[in-house]
């Protein structure tokens, strides 16, 4: 008897024991306004149960980093979002690092960790900083729409051409990162409207990443130059140039527009940053802690297993709500405080364990080189008008930022 | 059981760890200066790097390729006794493990 899958997954009746949260934690208005659902996740227990999607739920800091690094028992290679790829046929061939688990995960994560090592980024940062600064110079002292004129505006024009691409397509490579993390969620408003243009995104994307479009000096082409060593194929060597353009525009765009929020609406510590430079790298892991770009992917049981001392039948999703364990009082103390000096270390934005994000060095020298550009040529960050979010299936990115940059 | 940080000016740090927790995170629990750590053990920063001491260096077990790519990424030297702090977890034969802060750890 086959039976009736719920978003994808197996259906999971409440197990006994764990608390019921009846919270629909992909509605639009929760998307919108999500701390007070991250309150109650974590007051109803170390893992809650969902009606509403028939998944289980973490959000206090320990077992969430716990079971989202725990990569034997919670696998990601039956899909990070509500489907599961042993039951149902994924909307795109899945990633080949993000959706795959060892052995497979350590061959395809050993060619990208080193295509964005810190060394290569090393490489990068004076890109970074002169693009930084062009883009700055053209916004200094009226109103901008800060999403657009600099949140994607600098990603957009630097990551491409780090990793060689000779198509640019700025739309696109912003969307379809919204796209991917929207398909994470369930088949929602913001999930259908996505599928509906993925085909033409996803097509621009993929033939953007053929060796033939890229340059032979970029971080493209030292992916392929594995394909040329014989560690991976050629057509896996394609689809891990998309994990780049899936994982690496939106993010760091939502990280950008995130950072000049934080600071918009913390004058103090944007004084701070600007007293003592030696505080921007830190202060760009406080943007991360505080605002969770990535707020939620998940993880399926692979086995039955347990988590905080209650049964887990194998088949279970598990939301692992990031966004909420970073905001973890029993963890951080003071979580609701934006301190630039906190150095959060250990903070679950960029993940943990084997699948933690391997374009992290390139996420913090696009910041640091950004950050340190604006604290010479900016005194002030003024908002001029009320900051919208955009309501994403797994991003907590802005909408609208209207802002000021004051020049020094 | 314990573990000793040495800084690259001879100042030593003993640490009290828990079986199991890596070398990285005892050191960031207690503050330990230069083990800044920044990917939380994830092996993508290269900001864990100590040099295992002489006396230490064959009950540390050995590095995947991954590690030493990373490596090899590392502000300071790499040597044969360079490991990824956050790759070496504590187990009951390292109690009384030293290791060396590297002077430039980014
Ligand atoms: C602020 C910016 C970024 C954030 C918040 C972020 C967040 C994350 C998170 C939470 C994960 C873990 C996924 C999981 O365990 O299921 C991840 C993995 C990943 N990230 Fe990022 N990321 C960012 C920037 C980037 C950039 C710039 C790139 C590429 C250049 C990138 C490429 C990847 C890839 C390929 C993975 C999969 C790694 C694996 O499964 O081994 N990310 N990221
Ligand atoms: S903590 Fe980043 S490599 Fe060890």
């Amino acid at each position: 008897m086959t039976e009736t899958l719920i978003e994808g997954h197996k259906p999971l009746a409440p197990p006994p024991g764990i608390p019921v949260l009846d919270i629909d934690p992909y509605d639009v208005d929760t998307l919108y306004t999500p701390h007070a659902y991250y309150e109650a996740l974590r007051a109803a227990g170390p893992v809650a149960y969902i009606p509403r999607y028939q998944v289980l739920a973490v959000g206090r800091f320990d077992e969430t980093k716990t079971t989202f690094s725990d990569h034997e028992t919670f696998v990601s290679s039956r899909g990070i979002g509500l489907n599961d790829f042993k039951l149902e046929k994924p909307w795109r061939p899945p990633s080949i690092i993000l959706e795959v688990d060892p052995p497979e995960h350590t061959r395809t994560r050993r060619v990208m960790s080193k295509a964005l090592s810190p060394k290569v980024v090393r490489g990068l940062m004076d890109d970074f900083r002169n693009s930084a600064a062009t883009i700055l110079d053209g916004l200094l002292g009226r109103e901008i729409e800060a999403v657009v004129d600099l949140a994607e505006a600098f990603p957009t024009a630097v990551f491409p051409r780090a990793v060689g691409m000779k198509d640019v397509h700025t739309r696109h490579l912003v969307d379809y990162g919204a796209i991917v993390f929207n398909a994470v969620g369930p088949d929602n408003v913001l999930r259908q409207r996505d599928m509906a243009r993925a085909p033409e995104v996803a097509a621009w994307i993929n033939a953007a990443c053929a060796r033939d479009r890229l340059t032979d000096d970029g971080l493209g082409a030292l992916v392929y130059a594995a394909a040329d060593a014989g560690d991976i194929t050629e057509a896996e060597a394609g689809m891990l140039v998309r994990s780049f353009l899936s994982a690496g525009v939106d993010t760091t765009v939502t990280g950008i527009g995130n950072a000049l929020w934080c600071f918009s609406q913390n004058p103090d510590q944007w004084e701070a940053l600007k007293a003592d430079p030696s505080l921007i790298r830190p202060a760009f892991e406080e943007v991360l802690r505080y605002t969770s770009p990535v707020h939620t992917f998940l993880r399926t049981a692979d086995r039955d297993t347990e988590i905080g001392g209650h049964p887990v039948p194998e088949g279970t999703k598990v939301l692992c709500v990031l966004a909420s364990a970073n905001m973890d009082p029993e963890k951080w103390g003071d979580p609701e405080v934006f301190r630039v000096d906190r150095r959060p270390v250990g903070h679950m934005a960029f993940g943990a364990g084997i699948h933690g994000c391997v374009g992290q060095n390139i996420a913090r020298g696009e910041l640091e080189a950004l950050l340190s550009v604006m604290i010479e040529k900016v005194d002030r960050i003024e908002p001029m008008g009320e900051a919208i979010w955009r309501p994403n299936n797994a991003i907590r990115a802005l909408d609208k930022l209207p802002l000021k940059l004051i020049p020094s | 059981m314990k573990v000793t940080y040495i800084q690259p000016d001879g100042s030593q740090q003993v640490v009290e760890g828990i079986e199991g927790d890596s070398v990285m995170q005892t050191a960031v629990n207690a503050g330990v200066p230069g083990i800044i750590a920044e990917c939380g053990g994830s092996m993508a920063c290269a900001t864990c790097h100590v040099y295992v001491d002489a006396a230490w260096a064959d009950k540390t077990g050995t590095r995947s390729e991954s590690e030493e790519d990373m490596l090899d990424c590392a502000m300071a030297e790499m040597t044969d006794r360079s490991r990824l702090s956050c790759q070496v977890r504590l187990t009951a034969d390292l109690d009384g493990l030293t290791v060396h802060v590297p002077e430039d750890d980014f």
